[in-house]
């Protein structure tokens, strides 16, 4: 789960206050797990020190600090990567690939696209798996086809969201 | 259910009532609203019942068609007795007047009332006045077609009037009265007087001979059997998507006697339609009928009315068959709720009792060899018993075609071309639903076959030997004239007739002993005398010379024994007659035959007749000298002129409006085996129709099942005419069967009938033959008609089912 | 990828049935052995496009290549020709004919092609010796089990040794264990024999024994093979 990626392209729509970023991850994608402030401080630190995102400007009041942050073009460069490359297959990836969904979906990018290539990620890899069950003993068969079933199980959660892009595009933009 | 009161039995009752109603209601309901598929399933069957319904009022009609139509003819009746009644003024005189144009037969009266009141036939206003005639309608529009042109020359009478429907017998019947003077009545060879129209006869047919009964009887049931069968077959129609459905029903929670209730229902509404169907076609098939004409016969609409009974029974017995067909066919396959069932291995099919009813048939023909119709009594029960034993025969032949389609089948063993083995492991799979459309082809072939053996051999018999031989002439006139003059003249009009090639003259008359017979006083004996020139009395007598002048002398062999007659060379005969046609003794007019006259023998003339007594030529006798002479003329006629009949026929009228032109022929026919005969035809050319409608209903009902199947086929790249030959074997293969299965019967049945009516065996090639193009034409026809929809169906959007 | 050395190729491929299109400008191609899968949601035009490229429907416009042969502008004699000869067929149901005896389904190809019985029905037998349901040849179709059905259509689709399976949906019909096993001995004959695949299908297990997949959206096909 890549929080600073997430947090970089909640920026592409706009500078943002620490404070409104974690909101607005909270109320998109933090249900069960509402982020802690200490975690979004540490993580914009990281991403200010890489030059990823810049400081917009300061508000000084009775609180804790307000920094405005804004994304840089080195930013956008960064969420653009994160969002095409897929994720390697593996178990419980939905929530990671909900979020790239999500902003792909806030950023304007192609969602499709971006379900399409993952699949073939997934695909690459049952390959691989079908290639070793047959050429293995029962318990390797019995192996790959647990991760076989799993993947396929993320492999439909995949044509689902794709049969559901319409949908999700008019909840999340508004 | 068996352990409660009897109390409880009533409300029960009442209950299973209701159910039943609303059972059958909703399978009804299911045949209209079932959606695409129930509506095609409910129209095939409606067309079905329809078909079947409108041929059974056909067939119930004929009775009554046939009893109006006679009625109508009896009143019309104008009938001589022996003894005329007085001339008064409710007297008519009249003369046959019939003639024929062309093969066709006009019947015509002529006619002269002799007082102010006389009685007119039915049909016309008043009686024609001479030189007026009514015509009848058909007879009008031929008269002034383009075809009638030379008709008309033989009519001189104005047309005043069509003859209205109570004087026809049928639209098609050709018909005239014409009015002339009592002065050209000289001219009409036999006139008579009448009193009244009509005969007392009415309603009172004579019996029918035997073997045309039992004709009529396996008629009837040759005809019916394949309709019933027809009807069976309509009543399955989308059976197995009903089927589909009523699985359905019984998921969601129906009883295997709802299920059947419902199915009932629903054939039931499909089989109400038909009826109505039906009545709708009857009426319509009524008004066409109505309006042709059928080798000589035929019927107004208003003629065609099925008898009361006969309708009640058809409109009850066609749907309850139509239920119980569905019924039958639903007992071989359970319907439960997950899908039907139907028995996994279909029970072999048994042989013993399909053997058995043919069997018992034989059993019901064999006693009746030789005595049917000999008048030995109990004829009701001989008829309902030849009418069972054909049943039972024609049945049992139809029983046994599942029996033998299955067995032949099953040796097949797949091999031959692709097409072959698709068709033959189809027909392995269920060959039931080929023999069932097959059956109705068998009962109609075999019963057919049996007819045309019985037709053969009885119209063989019939048709007897005329002994007219037409290649020495192909006409005889026969014209009535007061002296020989006349029969002079009237030879020469005739050799003088376009047409007419050349001309056989004879003229005829009585001549008398001079004395009282020795042996009986009180008569006189007579020998005929012809005369004729030397060439046609070649043609009566055996006779080697002749030239003008000669008298031959034929004995008559039946009268006198040989050489006994009065008529000798150098006798005194007697020339002299009374009015009354009595040899006039008294005031004799004397001729001596010459001594030179020689006895030959006879020959047979051109119209099969043999003449005897006195042959003289004209020089040795002069025709002016007879009393009441007869003149006949044998005509040849000139091959390249066509209608030369014609051209003579309107000449004779010009002589006599009743003279009567006979054509030789060598053998002539009744007419009544020819009406049936041809009828039969009709009905069973109608009904092999019928079954091939019903096979292509099969076979294209069997293609829409597999439409899937034929995609993949298509995909794999099968050609439209590998598919298109299964299709042709598949039909062939039980039709083929059917139709050897069904000479088989046919043949054992007409050498039965053949036996009862006592006719020699004559096996009827001819008709085995037509039926076997008519089997083929079934098979040819129904692929023909399959192929279009199977071309459709063979297209690849039958791949696309998602 | 690259149409260099392909077996089938088609480009820009239309189909419409009647408003609706099924096919909106798809390409495709495959190379000799190599198994392809077809994916995509349902009515997205996978079946339409399996039917373009074997020859069974004419496209609107756009071509099929195949072997050197323009199948669009073929006749209808010559396509059936083509499938009968080239081309092997796999459908999810309802392809073998009831009546006959599964051995007789499996030499049918073969006798269409003109094959001697005898001779089409010892090529039939091996093949389903190989397929594994040599015991069932002498059972009616609707006698053996849906998988064992499956491997005859598979069998039969063999048999005539096309340069071109066509599997619409093979393994619909069947569980996973039968799926799978069907899948195994068709990719693998398919390998041996260097016979292209072309495998519609929706799901992922059966898709994941081929070379690679085409995505169909919207009836256009996206090759999935160079997207890293």
């Amino acid at each position: 789960m890549s929080i600073g990626h997430t947090l970089l392209g909640l920026l592409e729509g706009g500078p943002r206050h620490g404070y409104d970023l974690k909101r607005a991850f909270d109320e998109r994608f933090g249900h069960d797990r509402p982020l802690h402030y200490g975690q979004v401080y540490s993580t914009m630190s990281r991403l200010l020190k890489n030059g990823l995102v810049e400081v917009d400007g300061i508000e000084h009041g009775g609180g804790p600090e307000r920094k405005r942050y804004a994304i840089t073009d080195a930013g956008i460069t960064d969420v653009e990567g994160w969002l095409t490359q897929p994720e390697r297959p593996e178990p419980y990836l939905q929530s990671v690939l909900y979020t790239k969904v999500v902003i792909a979906l806030l950023t304007g990018r192609d969602a499709a696209d971006l379900l399409d290539v993952q699949r073939a990620e997934h695909l690459r890899l049952m390959r691989d798996l079908t290639q070793r069950k047959r050429g293995g003993d029962l318990s390797d068969q019995l192996i790959c086809d647990h991760a076989l079933f799993h993947l396929e199980a993320d492999l439909r959660w995949l044509e689902l969201t794709a049969a559901r892009l319409g949908q999700l595009a008019k909840a999340v933009r508004s | 259910m068996s352990g409660q009161d009897a109390p409880a039995e009533e409300p029960r009752s009442r209950v299973s009532v209701t159910r039943w109603a609303a059972d059958l209601a909703m399978g009804g309901r299911f045949a209209v609203t079932g959606g695409r598929e129930s509506w095609a399933r409910t129209i095939m069957t409606a067309v079905g019942v329809g078909l079947g319904v409108a041929l059974l009022l056909l067939a119930s009609s004929i009775p009554t068609a046939y009893e109006l139509r006679g009625e109508r003819s009896d009143r019309r009746a104008a009938l001589g007795f022996e003894v005329d009644p007085k001339p008064g003024p409710d007297t008519i005189r009249l003369g046959q007047a019939n003639t024929t144009y062309r093969d066709q037969d006009i019947e015509g009266l002529v006619m002269a009332p002799d007082g102010d009141s006389p009685p007119k036939p039915p049909g016309i206003g008043h009686l024609p006045h001479p030189g007026q005639m009514w015509v009848s309608p058909a007879l009008k529009k031929l008269l002034d077609s383009d075809d009638g042109k030379l008709l008309r020359d033989r009519f001189p009478y104005r047309t005043i009037g069509t003859i209205s429907h109570d004087g026809l017998s049928g639209p098609s019947d050709l018909r005239y009265y014409a009015g002339i003077t009592h002065k050209t009545f000289d001219r009409v060879g036999s006139d008579y007087r009448i009193d009244r129209w009509g005969t007392k006869n009415v309603g009172k047919p004579e019996p029918l001979n035997p073997a045309l009964l039992l004709l009529i009887i396996v008629g009837c049931v040759v005809l019916l059997l394949p309709v019933l069968i027809f009807i069976a077959t309509a009543a399955r129609f989308g059976g197995e998507r009903r089927d589909r459905r009523l699985a359905a029903l019984r998921l969601v929670g129906a009883d295997i006697h709802m299920t059947r209730r419902i199915a009932a229902g629903e054939s039931l509404f499909g089989s109400l339609l038909g009826l109505a169907v039906g009545t709708g076609l009857f009426l319509l098939a009524r008004e066409i009928i109505g309006g042709i004409e059928v080798w000589g016969i035929s019927f107004f609409a208003s003629d065609i009315v099925p008898s009361t009974p006969l309708a009640l029974a058809v409109a009850v017995a066609v749907p309850a068959s139509a239920v119980m067909v569905t019924l039958v066919a639903l007992r071989g396959i359970a319907i439960e709720p997950l899908g039907v069932v139907r028995n996994a291995t279909p029970k072999r099919r048994r042989l013993w009792w399909r053997l058995l009813l043919p069997l018992l048939g034989m059993a019901l023909l064999l006693p009746l060899a030789g005595g049917f119709g000999s008048g030995s009594g109990g004829g009701d029960m001989k008829a309902y018993q030849a009418a069972a034993g054909a049943v039972l025969v024609l049945v049992g032949t139809t029983a046994l075609l599942p029996w033998v389609v299955e067995a032949v089948v099953e040796r097949f063993g797949g091999r031959g071309s692709v097409p072959w083995q698709l068709a033959t492991r189809r027909l392995q799979l269920s060959s039931g639903t080929a023999s069932r459309a097959v059956s109705g082809i068998t009962v109609a072939v075999a019963g057919a076959l049996a007819l045309q053996m019985l037709f053969t051999s009885v119209q063989a018999e019939d048709a007897t030997s005329t002994g007219q031989d037409p290649t020495r002439a192909q006409l005889m006139v026969s014209v009535p004239v007061a002296n020989g003059t006349q029969a002079h003249d009237a030879f020469d009009r005739y050799r003088t007739t376009k047409g007419v090639r050349d001309l056989l003259g004879v003229t005829e008359d009585y001549i008398s002993d001079v004395h009282r017979s020795k042996d009986d006083p009180s008569s006189v004996p007579e020998e005929a005398i012809t005369i004729a020139d030397c060439p046609t009395l070649r043609e009566v007598v055996r006779i080697t010379s002749c030239k003008n002048g000669a008298v031959f002398l034929v004995d008559s062999p039946s009268y006198y024994g040989e050489g006994e007659g009065f008529a000798k060379p150098g006798a005194k005969v007697n020339l002299a007659y009374h009015d009354d046609g009595t040899p006039d003794l008294r005031e004799k007019k004397v001729w001596t035959i010459p001594r030179s006259a020689t006895k030959v023998k006879p020959r047979q003339d051109p119209g099969g007749g043999e003449r005897t007594g006195i042959f003289a030529t004209p020089g040795a006798f002069d025709v002016a000298d007879l009393p009441d002479p007869q003149a006949s003329a044998m005509i040849r006629l000139d091959p390249k002129v066509p209608d030369g009949v014609e051209y003579v026929r309107n000449a004779s009228a010009v002589l006599s409006p009743t003279i009567d032109v006979m054509r030789l022929t060598s053998t002539e026919q009744s007419d009544e085996f020819t009406v049936i005969r041809k009828a039969l035809f009709i009905g069973a050319t109608a009904t092999l129709l019928l079954i091939g409608a019903s096979m292509i209903v099969t076979t294209l009902e069997q293609l829409r099942d597999r439409r899937r199947l034929l995609s993949v086929l298509v995909a794999f790249g099968t050609r439209r005419t590998t598919l298109s030959w299964s299709v042709l074997w598949q039909t062939a293969v039980p039709v083929v069967l059917g139709l050897a299965l069904s000479i088989a019967g046919g043949l054992a049945l007409g050498v039965m009938l053949l036996k009862m009516v006592g006719q020699p065996l004559a096996v009827d090639w001819t008709g085995l033959a037509t039926m076997t193009g008519v089997g083929g034409g079934v098979i040819l026809l129904v692929t023909l008609v399959s192929l279009p929809p199977l071309w459709r169906m063979m297209r690849p959007e039958g791949l696309r089912t998602e | 990828m690259t149409p260099a050395g392909s077996l089938l190729i088609a480009t820009s491929l239309h189909k419409t049935y009647g408003h609706t299109p099924a096919l909106d400008g798809a390409d495709f191609s495959i190379h000799p052995g190599e198994v392809v899968a077809v994916m995509g949601p349902s009515g997205s035009g996978k079946s339409t496009l399996l039917h373009c490229l074997a020859g069974i429907v004419k496209p609107d416009s756009g071509s099929v290549h195949y072997n050197g042969r323009e199948l669009t502008t073929l006749s209808d004699a010559e396509r059936s020709g083509l499938r009968r000869g080239e081309f092997g067929f796999v459908f999810q149901f309802g392809q073998l004919v009831p009546e006959l005896s599964c051995v007789e389904n499996v030499a049918l190809p073969l006798r269409l092609n003109g094959t001697k019985r005898k001779e089409a029905e010892d090529r039939a037998s091996a093949w389903m010796e190989r397929l594994e349901v040599a015991d069932v040849a002498h059972k009616r179709p609707g006698e053996v089990s849906g998988g064992q059905g499956q491997r005859v259509a598979v069998a039969r689709s063999l048999v005539t040794g096309p340069r071109v399976l066509f599997a619409d949906e093979p393994t619909g019909a069947l569980d996973s264990l039968n799926g799978e096993r069907v899948m195994e001995l068709l990719t693998e004959a398919a390998r041996e024999s260097r016979t292209a695949v072309v495998l519609v299908t929706h799901e992922a297990r059966v898709a994941a024994y081929s070379d690679r997949e085409v995505v169909v959206r919207d009836g256009k096909a996206r090759d999935m093979a160079g997207v890293r």
